[in-house]
């Protein structure tokens, strides 16, 4: 990450200070800083809307650039990955006007420490929810870009994940201007850096990813097979495998499909981890138990076969006898 | 509103220059011609000197465009940054300029109320994104530079990767310096790809001086030639459809 000290130093506000904007002349309380990247700051500040994020910086071109795709978002019905917007001001500090835009606080843990905390079991759901936030955006035409875990919080109570910082969001044949390298598609050479949902489900397999390597790593050699190597090594993410090689390779139409996937590994997996306590309940009858269930099993198939080939002698007498009655 | 071709140079280098021309100078005569110089210092885990320091500062100032120090890891990013980055700086200056003719002298985008600064953001970010762009890159190959080489190929790389998703089309080509027998010399002709450099770069000598601002001199030449080039064209089309109607 680059550092800009001059962007930290004429953009740092106390807690408690009290702000004004130039044009709309709405008063903020700044309460802290909660985040700090490459084109601003963002501070919790009190204002007439309630807590509110408020985003300081010294760079007009991207503030705008941002207010634009908040604005435009919050025309989209039901949309909720991102914040929501509330208006764009300036403040004037030391003689000099910097821009600032409010948009709604989102309260609610990291992803990647709420799946430290919770267990990896959340991971997957998690990942069905940002899918389906994703496929409602891609129908608006828009892909959300710099899609990674820095950018997503686990709001409480209700669990939900959504999106903090929307600067990378770009239409659809456009070509992605903010991305992360761990999480670009291009960067692994999987692919191009023009907007399409292929593009975000390739960050979600990253994620996904990045969940079981917290720490991540860079690219050596050939980005697909690397990953692939990496993706056997652990065991969690064994089970993703499939799911993860289509988003890799842009197999996926659309988040919906890879959504439907990965919910049937999710209720697999589920279902296999019920099988594996109930044999080890079982103690020492664990391979026992395990030969058993396969014999039914087979037992079963073999019953479906039996079924088939009756009705199919039935019915082909039926027929028989249909053209013995149209003969006389 | 068009722009016509955004034309850059982006000078990749790790420290002082140490003959010919003053840099800035050249930098200055390069912004002169609307062409805009971007500079970045690549470091490996040493630092680059004060002296070096502000020779990079000072060409991007004065060349109009931006510089950035930055670790060899971190160059693919960088890289595709400052072009983009200088390509909204250039098209902002040209929309300011448009807006102070209809609005008057001392209007600049900060004058505007936020709403309308949206507004004007999302033509700069239009053009940013459709607009020719022609990059000729500038890789210093002084003998410190030698480890630091296949990361430069992978940013260069990177970089039309990332510009040839935009709409607009591209060009990119490649000098180093110090050449052979030049001061400079033409690695890569103009190209909308970069992918020729993996089997080129390999094979590149490092060493020798660091002419730097007689390298930036001899790129402008190349711009130059080029423009007259088609200059001359367009003209020839120009008569052509005169005497056909």
């Amino acid at each position: 990450m680059m550092t800009n000290h001059t962007l930290r130093k004429q953009c740092n506000l106390l807690p408690g200070s009290l702000i004004t904007g130039k044009w709309n002349k709405n008063p903020y309380q700044i309460k802290e800083e909660l985040g700090y990247g490459a084109n601003g700051i963002v501070y919790l500040a009190e204002s007439n809307y309630g807590q509110v994020a408020l985003k300081l910086s010294d760079d007009y071109s991207s503030i705008s650039s941002e207010m634009n795709i908040l604005k435009s978002f919050s025309k989209v019905q039901g949309h909720s990955l991102g914040p929501s917007f509330f208006e764009a001001d300036d403040l004037l500090k030391n003689g000099r006007p910097l821009p600032f835009y409010v948009m709604e606080y989102i309260r609610g843990e990291g992803y990647l420490a709420f799946i430290e905390k919770k267990g990896e079991s959340w991971i997957g759901v998690l990942m069905l929810q940002l899918l389906s936030s994703l496929g409602e955006l891609h129908k608006q035409g828009w892909a959300f870009g710099d899609l990674k875990p820095d950018n997503l919080i686990v709001t409480l109570p209700a669990y939900k994940i959504r999106c903090i910082d929307v600067g990378g969001t770009t239409l659809f044949g456009r070509s992605i201007k903010e991305f992360t390298e761990f999480f670009d598609r291009g960067y692994w050479g999987m692919g191009s850096r023009k907007a399409d949902p292929q593009y975000d489900l390739f960050a979600v397999a990253m994620i996904i990813i990045n969940s079981f390597y917290p720490k991540r790593f860079s690219k050596k050699g050939d980005g697909y097979t690397q990953l692939n190597e990496l993706i056997k090594q652990k065991r969690g993410l064994h089970p993703y495998s499939k799911v993860l090689n289509g988003a890799m390779r842009g197999q996926y139409h659309s988040a919906d499909e890879m959504r439907n996937d990965l919910l049937n590994v999710l209720n697999k997996e589920h279902e296999h981890k019920k099988t594996q306590t109930n044999s080890t309940s079982q103690g020492k009858k664990n391979n026992k138990g395990t030969s058993q269930t396969r014999t039914m099993r087979k037992r079963k198939k073999r019953r479906g076969v039996l079924e088939t080939l009756i009705l199919a002698i039935f019915v082909s007498i039926l027929y028989v006898l249909y053209v013995y009655n149209q003969f006389l | 509103m068009k722009t016509g071709t955004l034309k850059q140079i982006l000078l990749i280098t790790d420290g002082c220059s140490n003959q010919g021309e003053d840099p800035a100078a050249m930098a200055a005569l390069a912004r002169e011609q609307g062409i805009s110089v971007n500079v970045i210092g690549v470091m490996e885990n040493d630092t680059i000197n004060e002296k070096g320091l502000q020779e990079i500062e000072s060409i991007a100032l004065s060349g109009g465009g931006i510089s950035q120090i930055v670790y060899s890891k971190q160059l693919s990013h960088t890289v595709q940054m400052v072009t983009r980055k200088a390509m909204t700086q250039t098209i902002q200056g040209l929309v300011n300029k448009e807006l102070q003719q209809i609005l008057g002298k001392s209007t600049s985008m900060e004058d505007l109320p936020p709403d309308k600064r949206g507004e004007v953001m999302e033509v700069v970010d239009e053009l940013g994104e459709t607009s020719k762009l022609e990059v000729l890159i500038l890789v210093d190959t002084s003998a410190s530079m030698k480890h630091k080489l296949p990361t430069v190929k992978d940013a260069l790389l990177d970089l039309s990767l990332s510009m040839n998703a935009r709409m607009g089309d591209n060009k990119f080509s490649v000098f180093v310096f110090p050449g052979k027998r030049k001061d400079v010399e033409k690695l890569l002709d103009w190209t909308p790809k970069l992918e020729v450099l993996t089997k080129i770069f390999p094979k590149l000598t490092t060493g020798g001086i660091t002419p730097t601002g007689p390298a930036i001199n001899e790129a402008l030449g190349y711009f130059q030639k080029k423009r007259s080039l088609r200059g001359l064209l367009s003209h020839d089309d120009e008569s052509y459809f005169e005497e056909t109607v």
